[in-house]
């Protein structure tokens, strides 16, 4: 059983303590009437009718693997007033910007945003109503909340214009992606989506999940929902070489990439990879004039839960090290079951001054804020 | 300096030149389809040949072809190295065939090519039994044909395949292996069944190749997962070409992932970290780290009886004669150069090396 209880620090409010900015906290609807205001007639029945469409076989929402409990979220996070995890704005800021003096939250809608659907028109349509319900519901409400730009990911020019017309907009500091495109995330059809973000200084975010309509493994479909979520950090890694490869951090230089939830130990043995047999193959990628592991050094931000536990506690400072100590942002994944409790998380033999940087020093660069 | 240490070379690939080749091997009515359908090359897009991956300049003839015939592997590394037993494991598109009589007769075809014509012509050398993994039942058949013959010491699959290898269906070619001291070799490449990411189809080679790590990774989770290395204690899995140094941070993401769910998978009774130290071991040729990390990442893995030397000649991984990764410690040399070879593949002893 969790027990809430508000961190306690004499003299000081409960929101001086960490200096928290926390990358990964995940709002929904109470119901799908929410996003009624936003949508038109048509694409509204449409919802009503034919639901989510995503690159798999069940409707309604029901994942291929079953999470390991419903809506993968905490047992304690349902609202006492009704409604789904993290739908109701006063039980969010009593549960976590409130009990962990947060500073700044950031919200990564996940589904039902339409993203990844198989109708594309209707996720550009979602998109746009996802990301005004973000305004409406919460960034107006609670002024310690940032919001992320939903994108209609498979549909890039579409995207694009999304983001342009959010672009300049405070309230909403990256570009939200799931992890798991149709194609991989480098391929030159989503050039569009980066062209616009970099032009309005907004970070992509991709953050683990989605459904590519491929096997979750490139050997087949596996059995488990343990191995699901083993496979996010594949399909992130497969994301980090693809957008390497096809030359996207060279094309542009000033793109900020965020990888969320998807674990971050395997960064450097994906860099290193690359390295290795980038020697052999130049030939083939003479558009690659840096090397990889200075590209995804330069680029690529990553974020704590879940955070890879080595057996031997101080191996993870090796990781840190490698990765780059200014490259990591606190996330808590509130409401989900594997929730990272600030105060627990990050692990004690990190210097005080880098978990400062790690709970919101970081961030707070990376967006500006 | 090699040669001190009497080496094991577990990863070295004779090519197939193509299905001519194989003529002796099929019978009349194989023979008869290869011909008249005009089936010539078995080479894959897994190791396109003029990749300067798939072989080192150096070792190519002046048509750009290599590593297809006996004398070749001996000049070009045995007896350069000093090897004093390597095993072959053929990488001809054999599990990428579609019919799945095809397979098995190109399957059998292919060992027998091994056998005839690598085999019986050098001491030195030892073999994988290439399955067809089309057809279970087939490749068990295959492993039996060919188990008395104790110079092949390993069964042979590719990482990426038609389903993740732990799954069910496959535990009757673990029964085999265990049944006959075989470890189940698993190599770098793919059947083609499914993209090689699991967001789509790479654009690049290079990010194609990349993407074997990421199959090792899913391969070892579902290994696990299954509850395969639990129910066939014995097995001892041998990941060839992997890169290896994806692997303490799978362990590390897996075990944590495990204490949260495990209760999805209760056969899976002892950590993944256990579980992979016993079964698992890994080539390290490549070994995907700069060399001042070296120290450090064993730290990580702990891996002391893992790791196994291979050269995977012809594949370009070194220059010169340069055929162990820099950086690993002196200490360990015997080990990863013989004895954790001994120790993995028990058929080893039994053939006439000593």
């Amino acid at each position: 059983m969790n027990v809430i209880q508000p961190i306690q620090v004499p003299g000081k409010p409960a929101t001086a303590t960490l200096g928290l900015l926390d990358v990964d906290i995940h709002p929904r609807p109470k119901s799908l009437e929410e996003f009624r205001p936003f949508l038109t007639d048509r694409w509204w029945q449409h919802m009503l009718t034919w639901g989510m469409r995503q690159r798999h076989g069940f409707t309604g929402g029901s994942p291929p693997f079953p999470k390991a409990q419903p809506l993968a979220s905490r047992r304690d996070s349902w609202p006492p007033n009704g409604g789904t995890p993290c739908s109701d704005l006063d039980f969010m800021r009593f549960q976590l910007l409130d009990n962990y003096g947060h500073d700044i939250g950031v919200l990564n809608p996940l589904q039902p945003s339409g993203q990844g659907d198989r109708n594309n028109a209707f996720s550009a349509a979602m998109a746009h109503a996802v990301n005004e319900w973000q305004l409406e519901q919460w960034l107006r409400k609670e002024p310690r909340l940032r919001g992320s730009i939903v994108v209609p990911y498979e549909d890039p020019i579409a995207s694009a214009a999304e983001i342009r017309k959010r672009a300049g907009d405070p309230n909403f500091v990256q570009v939200l992606m799931m992890s798991r495109t149709a194609e991989p995330a480098g391929n030159p059809r989503y050039w569009p989506i980066y062209e616009a973000a970099v032009e309005a200084g907004l970070p992509v975010a991709f953050h683990a999940f989605g459904y590519s309509g491929w096997a979750m493994t490139n050997g087949g479909w596996p059995s488990f929902y343990i191995e699901e979520v083993s496979e996010h950090a594949t399909s992130c890694q497969n994301q980090v070489i693809s957008l390497v490869v096809e030359g996207v951090l060279e094309r542009f230089p000033a793109l900020k990439i965020i990888l969320i939830e998807c674990g971050f130990a395997w960064l450097p043995s994906v860099a290193w990879r690359l390295d290795t047999h980038w020697k052999h193959l130049k030939s083939e990628v003479p558009h690659l004039k840096r090397a990889p592991s200075e590209q995804i050094r330069q680029h690529i931000w990553v974020s704590t839960q879940p955070m890879e536990e080595p057996e031997r506690g101080q191996h993870i400072l090796d990781i840190f090290d490698w990765v780059g100590w200014d490259r990591i942002l606190f996330a808590s994944d509130y409401p989900h079951w594997d929730f990272d409790d600030a105060r627990e998380a990050i692990p004690g033999i990190i210097p005080k001054e880098r978990r400062a940087a790690i709970y919101g020093g970081n961030a707070r660069a990376l967006y500006g804020l | 300096m090699l040669a001190a240490a009497r080496p094991i070379d577990c990863d070295v690939h004779p090519w197939l030149p193509g299905t001519a080749a194989l003529h002796p091997y099929l019978d009349p009515f194989w023979r008869d389809q290869v011909v008249e359908r005009g089936i010539g090359s078995l080479d894959t897009q897994s190791w396109p040949v003029l990749s300067p991956k798939s072989i080192r300049a150096d070792w190519r003839d002046a048509k750009g072809r290599g590593a297809d015939r006996v004398e070749l592997l001996r000049a070009q590394s045995l007896d350069r190295l000093g090897t004093d037993t390597a095993i072959l494991n053929c990488l001809a598109g054999v599990q990428i065939q579609l019919n799945q009589d095809m397979a098995v007769a190109f399957a059998r075809a292919v060992n027998d090519w091994i056998r005839a014509e690598w085999l019986d012509r050098d001491p030195r050398l030892r073999a994988s039994i290439i399955l067809p993994m089309q057809n279970i039942e087939a490749a068990v058949a295959e492993i039996e044909r060919l188990a008395p013959d104790p110079r092949f010491v390993q069964v042979l699959v590719l990482v990426m395949g038609e389903n993740p290898l732990g799954k069910r269906t496959h535990w009757p070619i673990f029964e085999a292996c265990v049944r006959h001291r075989l470890p189940l070799g698993v190599h770098a490449g793919s059947a083609y069944r499914h993209p090689q990411t699991s967001v789509g189809w790479t654009s690049w080679y290079l990010e194609e190749y990349a993407a074997n790590q990421q199959a090792f990774q899913s391969t070892l989770a579902s290994l696990i997962t299954e509850g395969a290395f639990t129910k066939f204690p014995e097995l001892r899995v041998v990941f060839l070409e992997s890169g290896v140094s994806w692997l303490p941070s799978f362990l590390w993401r897996l075990s944590k992932t495990w204490k949260g769910v495990r209760f999805e998978v209760p056969w899976v009774d002892r950590s993944p970290f256990e579980i992979v130290r016993e079964q698992l071991r890994l080539t390290v040729q490549p070994f995907d780290v700069p060399t001042e990390m070296v120290p450090r990442l064993l730290d990580q893995l702990r891996g002391e009886r893992m790791l196994l030397w291979a050269s995977d000649w012809p594949h370009w991984q070194y220059e010169g004669d340069a055929a162990l990764p820099p950086g690993l410690p002196e200490a360990l040399l015997p080990r990863i150069l013989r004895e954790n070879a001994l120790e993995t593949y028990p058929r080893l002893l039994q053939g006439a090396m000593v």
